[in-house]
């Protein structure tokens, strides 16, 4: 019979390998999937695992959506390091975009470059608004951050969808639900000429350093982190888990309201009910298989993002419903919780007669 | 007059879908166990549930198809937290994303699918008192059903041996394991029997309330289901009355749109997700209330002998 022993200390090499073997564990299901479906197995990898990174132009479609992912997730990580249950990253960004498009809407072509940066900054107020009701009503009124944060999300979709569909809708645009396309000035800068990629990544890995030294060189990470781990020894220490609270929320928030930004005046341009399209959820998954860490979510974003380029590929491809993706995300996150468990317990095959022997020795 | 009749009639319909799966999770969070999946769980229920219904034309196969569906789901929730002990919030969390991802990629033929011509329910007789009739007996069994359901939980978790036996894993599970019991198996079979009902109440939003199958249709019910738990501190007849007033909420919007009421309409589908924010916060904020009423393993991982 299989059991589970517990590990004297939790194994480190398992915390590196679970995520391998979680990828492993999807991309086999994967292959059954597409085998079952009635497809080549082999060209549905491609498209996953080799068409989105085979080019230039590739990489810099993947830049592009690794941007939101890595910054999301890279607050995700402190709040759950801090075990504050965000899941609403999602309406944070979309307050984000709002807030940027406000001000980008107001732009004309003769308007400063400089307004980007106040884009952006109003892009991560808006965010960290959004995430600053989770935290006053968890830490006023006691009321749960997960149901809290993601019913915000639902909110925030409508608030998006009031804007667009009435006060700022594009009076030339033909009654669609868009506001007016951004002027110049307030376009992110480009990296390279002819590729889409902008200067959102570069300040995505700066967030990676300035996260990475938080969370492991100053004291505020310190206390983030053993509120997170052992409230209790947080309190004996004098740290406050309040304090724990409202950093994690508002950086998660702040974060994702930048990322919000960045798209809406970045590869959008303009404000439309489309602009959540998921990245607030699949960053959840990214901060866990980057295990909590910002080298890792670097990693681990580029991985989903290999995912959402496949998925788009496998439909207009090979006639997939683009969301596989979602269904791979899934798998990823399930198979990696799965794995997880050989960091802390060791497989040992006993079988039932040695256990009884055992037992009698005793 | 009838006009209230019928706007009753819809509340209490609502409030079925969110009945029965806030009951589902009941149970299992009477256990012990909380399943963030109830979203994901009814989305892929949904399409199965329709389906099903598409090629049997059958209603009670598109329950029994749901019911499956979400009895599955839940049963690889519950292998992964009750035996491998993993973190219940983030695997209900995966099952949830998991389903919305699958939900749309298996649905995706069933949006161009109708269904056949819905039966009329009428209890012959009682429909034609006015008032009345067409507000409670011109319902799907369903709505019935959740009421029943109801009073068998209160009974069951209150009257039973075997209610009694859950509410011991869910209270203490090291008692419960001490007295002889096996405990995980008992949490697997109400992880699995909230799943089935979220399943039922996937199914009956599918086939009966909308009736079509639309991507993401669930659309935050899961999320309140598991809200309405608490909100009841985890009592049978609270699950039930705190849903239809939910379900109250939800069809106050087309009430009010329809009587041409000056407000956006986002403003009004607003509505059901704030209330939950608004009740969440006036029913948490007695911390003590909500400790005494909880049963107290929820969410602790349970290993006998270790």
């Amino acid at each position: 019979m299989l059991r589970l022993e517990t590990r004297p200390t939790p194994s480190s090499t398992f915390v590196l390998a679970s995520p391998l073997i979680a990828l492993a564990a999807t991309v086999a299901i994967g292959v059954m999937l597409f085998v079952l479906l009635g497809k080549d197995p082999v060209q549905g990898l491609q498209m996953f695992f080799w068409e989105p990174i085979k080019s230039p132009y590739a990489w810099s479609e993947i830049g592009i959506k690794a941007t939101p992912l890595i910054l999301i997730a890279l607050g995700l990580s402190l709040c759950f390091r801090a075990n504050v249950w965000n899941i609403g990253a999602e309406g944070q960004y979309i307050l984000g975009a709002i807030f940027a498009g406000g001000i980008a809407m107001g732009a004309t072509p003769d308007s400063p470059r400089a307004i980007v940066i106040v884009i952006l900054v109003a892009g991560i107020v808006g965010g960290m608004m959004w995430a600053a009701i989770t935290a006053l009503l968890r830490d006023r009124f006691n009321a749960n951050e997960i149901l809290v944060s993601l019913m915000l999300v639902y909110v925030a979709e409508m608030v998006l969808s009031y804007l667009v569909y009435g006060p700022w809708k594009d009076p030339q645009g033909y009654n669609f639900p868009q506001t007016v396309t951004f002027a110049k000035p307030t376009q992110v800068p480009r990296l390279f000429a002819g590729l889409r990629l902008n200067i959102g990544l570069v300040i995505a890995l700066f967030a990676v350093a300035g996260m990475t030294v938080f969370l492991f060189r100053l004291f505020r990470g310190v206390q983030a982190l053993v509120g997170g781990l052992a409230p209790a020894a947080a309190r004996y220490a004098g740290f406050s888990s309040r304090g724990a609270l409202w950093t994690a929320l508002l950086t998660s928030g702040g974060l994702a309201g930048l990322a919000g930004a960045l798209e809406a005046t970045g590869p959008l341009g303009q404000l439309t009910p489309y602009v959540p399209v998921g990245y607030g959820f699949a960053a959840i998954i990214v901060a866990f298989v980057g295990r909590l860490n910002p080298v890792g979510i670097v990693f681990s974003a580029i991985l989903m993002s290999m995912f959402y380029i496949g998925g788009e590929l496998a439909q207009s491809r090979m006639q997939l419903p683009k969301s596989i993706t979602g269904v791979f995300q899934g798998l990823l996150l399930f198979t990696l919780l799965a794995a997880d468990t050989l960091i802390v317990y060791r497989v040992r095959w006993k079988s039932t007669a040695g256990a009884r022997i055992a037992g009698a020795k005793a | 007059m009838n006009e209230i009749a019928l706007l009753l009639a819809a509340t209490l319909n609502a409030g079925t879908v969110l009945a029965i799966a806030a009951l589902g999770l009941l149970i299992n969070e009477r256990a012990g166990v909380v399943n963030l999946g109830a979203e994901g769980m009814m989305l892929v229920a949904a399409v199965v549930g329709y389906a099903a219904s598409v090629h049997s034309g059958s209603d009670v196969l598109a329950f029994v198809a749901g019911a499956a569906a979400g009895a599955l789901l839940a049963a690889v929730f519950g292998l992964l937290v009750i035996w491998l002990n993993t973190n219940q919030y983030a695997t209900g969390l995966a099952l949830s994303l998991f389903g919305v991802g699958f939900s749309a990629f298996i649905g995706q033929p069933y949006t161009r699918e109708r269904l056949s011509e819905r039966t009329q329910f009428e209890v012959p007789g009682l429909a034609d008192i006015p008032f009345i009739g067409p507000a409670l007996f011109k319902q799907h069994p369903m709505v019935w059903i959740a009421i029943a359901l109801t009073f068998f939980l209160m009974w069951w978790l209150n009257r039973s041996r075997s209610g009694l036996i859950l509410r011991a894993v869910g209270e203490s599970p090291e008692s419960a394991h001490a007295l002889g019991y096996p405990v995980r198996l008992i949490r697997l079979a109400a992880v699995v029997a909230g799943g089935a009902l979220c399943g039922v109440a996937g199914a009956y939003l599918s086939t009966v309330y909308t009736p079509l199958w639309v991507e993401g249709m669930v659309a935050g019910r899961g999320w309140i289901a598991l809200a309405l738990t608490t909100f009841a501190t985890w009592r049978p007849i609270r699950v039930l009355l705190g849903a239809y007033l939910f379900g109250g909420v939800t069809m106050l919007q087309f009430h009010l749109q329809g009587q041409g009421v000056q407000i956006p309409s986002q403003f009004l589908v607003m509505l059901p997700y704030v209330s939950t924010i608004v009740v969440l916060v006036l029913i948490s904020s007695n911390a003590a209330w909500i400790r005494a009423n909880m049963p107290a393993s929820l969410g602790k991982p349970f290993s006998p002998g270790g």
